[in-house]
């Protein structure tokens, strides 16, 4: 047959056809307009944030970007030479340099030095807030799905928890300095940092482990407790080594989303500068508690609007970010990974 | 004298050493009982006494309540909100399970349970066997492995798993995993086994084998065997009670219900022609 001769099956033009195509070209753009936009800013920090953390010399990595405290830049001229120095750089450049002391030099502050400080309170924030957002959460979540009655107060706690989870991050903020920071005097300290974004991440870890509870099979609950297990002992044993892993999971996912946010810590935890280390100068063990701590999201703010912004101030910038953004993505992996090993112990 | 611990409260002062009676004695006295699933009645006046050191079978069309009155045996009901037994008592060597003073642990410790679905934990065998023993706190490693023998041994597991102990015992087959679970249950040496139904997930050749185990375990354990199957009851039971809507139709020796039934619905049962 020829191609000219019209047939039973002959394609012709018709409305559903234009709207076929109509609306399968809008769901292709609006993927790639996602993929454009994600690509843009990740490319975007990576690109610009990698001319801090690398180096074109061995070892190819800004060590002292990450071990050092963040230290103001001082940019002057000496001998018809432009030089970039960091302060302590600079004031060992002075002792050295008799005739450079009384050169004017201009000062960028947090311009220089590193961010050790920052992923030193981001490491603590994270891990004190997990810990405490899964003691809490965990244990809520067996009482409401294990042990209470399943009735009309309990659809109302699990609805208060939900809501929970749609309230804005900076009312933590403002909820962690009413009732941690001034009402418990906790002041701006470690201590209360952790139980705002624990309190904020808790939303999360009650349903992620809610569900993971109720996905092991009845079976294994009737099983052990027809052995004589307490209902407790049937928990322990044989229900939560079960339900871990995706509390695990869902809950380090939680809390690595909410490690970066800026609010909840503002002003419960964060510092916008501190000479200390943690662990250093302390006289007691509760004064590691009642510490502020710098953190990485804060610090990004304080550096792209608390200071004057000038050509030096992009690096640390970007530079942080950067190291936050490796940060996030490496807590997600541990969170994969484990699931992954938990999991592939319990099968059923 | 080998005295057993009874299944009251040690705080109760009720306990009652209990010693072993003969053969054919009643072990378990259901009593008048009326049991509810919130306000719908689900058992209506079951009055029935199980023998001790026999296999009794529960019989009766989805529905009619023999499950129910299985699991009110261990008290597995009381998992379900808003069950009660309204009226009347169920004794176990006399004494009423369903008193306040009673702990349910002990008696469950008593009274075991196999369930219809098998149920092996994500563990290994040997972990399986020895769960309810550590739930006690032995841990005594030999202690331990003597039990695991002997119980597999028990449920004519033995020779099939001892070469892989320690791996999982959900790679087991649909039998050898039912075997498991009794085996299971009777390594914490309960005195009754309850069974719900336990093959009607199992194929032919697997059902022959628990049927032929329980022949065995009668010897050493009261079971109460509830089973959809009435060839399978007239195969491995003593005694038979036919359940119709939540009430007990007949209970005679098995012989009696399946040759000559006193009842014209037993008859109509187990001659197939409704169920």
């Amino acid at each position: 047959m020829s191609p000219s001769t019209r047939h039973e099956f002959q394609s012709r033009p018709s409305a559903a056809r234009r709207w076929e195509s109509a609306a399968l070209w809008l769901f292709r753009t609006a993927t790639y307009v996602i993929l454009i936009c994600g690509a843009l800013v990740f490319g975007n920090i990576v690109f610009k944030g990698s001319k801090t953390v690398f180096t074109t010399t061995a070892p190819f990595i800004n060590v002292p970007f990450f071990t050092e405290a963040p230290e103001s830049l001082y940019v002057f001229d000496y001998q018809g030479q432009k030089r970039e120095m960091g302060d302590r750089e600079f004031r060992a450049f002075k002792a050295t340099h008799p005739e450079a002391k009384d050169i004017k030099a201009e000062s960028y502050v947090y311009s220089a030095g590193g961010i050790f400080p920052c992923i030193v309170g981001t490491v603590l924030l994270v891990l004190g807030s997990m810990i405490i957002a899964l003691t809490l959460g965990v244990s809520a979540a067996v009482y409401l799905s294990e042990y209470a009655k399943q009735g009309r107060a309990v659809t109302l706690i699990r609805l208060a928890i939900l809501n929970l989870a749609g309230v804005p991050s900076i009312v933590f903020g403002l909820f962690g300095l009413g009732l941690f920071v001034i009402y418990l005097d906790w002041n701006v300290s470690l201590l209360a940092g952790w139980f705002t974004l624990a309190f904020m991440v808790l939303p999360v870890v009650i349903t992620a482990s809610e569900e993971s509870l109720k996905a092991v099979p009845k079976g294994f609950r009737e099983g052990s407790l027809a052995l004589g297990a307490t209902k407790w002992q049937t928990i322990r044993k044989n229900v939560l080594p079960y339900a871990l892993p995706g509390i695990l999971t869902s809950s380090i996912l939680g809390i690595a989303r909410v490690a970066g946010e800026t609010a909840p810590i503002m002003f419960t935890a964060a510092y916008v500068v501190r000479d200390k280390l943690p662990w250093e100068g302390l006289t007691s063990v509760s004064d590691f508690f009642f510490q502020g701590v710098m953190a990485l999201p804060y610090h990004i703010y304080v550096v792209s609007s608390k200071i004057p912004q000038n050509e030096y101030t992009e690096r640390v910038q970007y530079g942080t970010a950067f190291v936050f953004l490796v940060i996030v993505a490496l807590i997600a992996t541990c969170s994969i990974v484990l699931r992954n090993k938990l999991r592939n112990r319990y099968k059923w | 004298m080998d005295i057993k611990p009874s299944f009251t409260s040690p705080t109760s002062g009720r306990s009652i050493p209990v010693t072993p009676s003969p053969v054919g004695s009643t072990l378990i006295d259901i009593d008048h009982v009326d049991f509810f699933y919130g306000a719908s009645q689900a058992l209506h006046d079951i009055n029935l006494k199980i023998e001790e050191k026999k296999v009794t079978a529960f019989i009766g069309p989805s529905g009619c309540g023999k499950s129910t009155l299985l699991r009110c045996l261990n008290r597995m009901n009381d998992l379900i909100d808003g069950t009660r037994v309204a009226n009347g008592q169920i004794k176990i060597r006399g004494i009423d399970i369903y008193d306040p003073s009673v702990d349910v642990i002990e008696l469950r410790k008593r009274v075991g349970m196999v369930f219809q679905k098998s149920n092996p934990f994500p563990k290994s065998i040997y972990e399986n066997i020895t769960y309810g023993l550590r739930l006690q706190g032995r841990s005594n490693k030999s202690d331990l492995d003597a039990v695991v023998e002997k119980s597999l041994r028990g449920a004519a597991l033995w020779d099939e798993v001892k070469d892989r102990l320690h791996s999982s015992g959900l790679g087991l087959s649909g039998g050898q995993q039912q075997r498991l679970c009794i085996a299971r249950a009777i390594a914490v040496e309960p005195e009754v086994i309850l069974m719900d139904e336990p093959c009607s997930a199992l194929d032919p050749i697997a059902t022959v084998k628990v049927e032929e185990l329980i022949q065995e375990l009668r010897t050493k354990f009261t079971i109460v065997i509830v089973t959809h199957n009435m060839q399978q009851a007239a195969r491995c039971s003593d005694k038979t009670a036919f359940f119709y809507m939540g009430k007990l139709i007949e209970f005679a020796d098995t012989r009696a219900i399946f040759m000559n039934p006193a009842n014209a619905q037993t008859e109509a049962y187990v001659s197939g022609r409704f169920g």
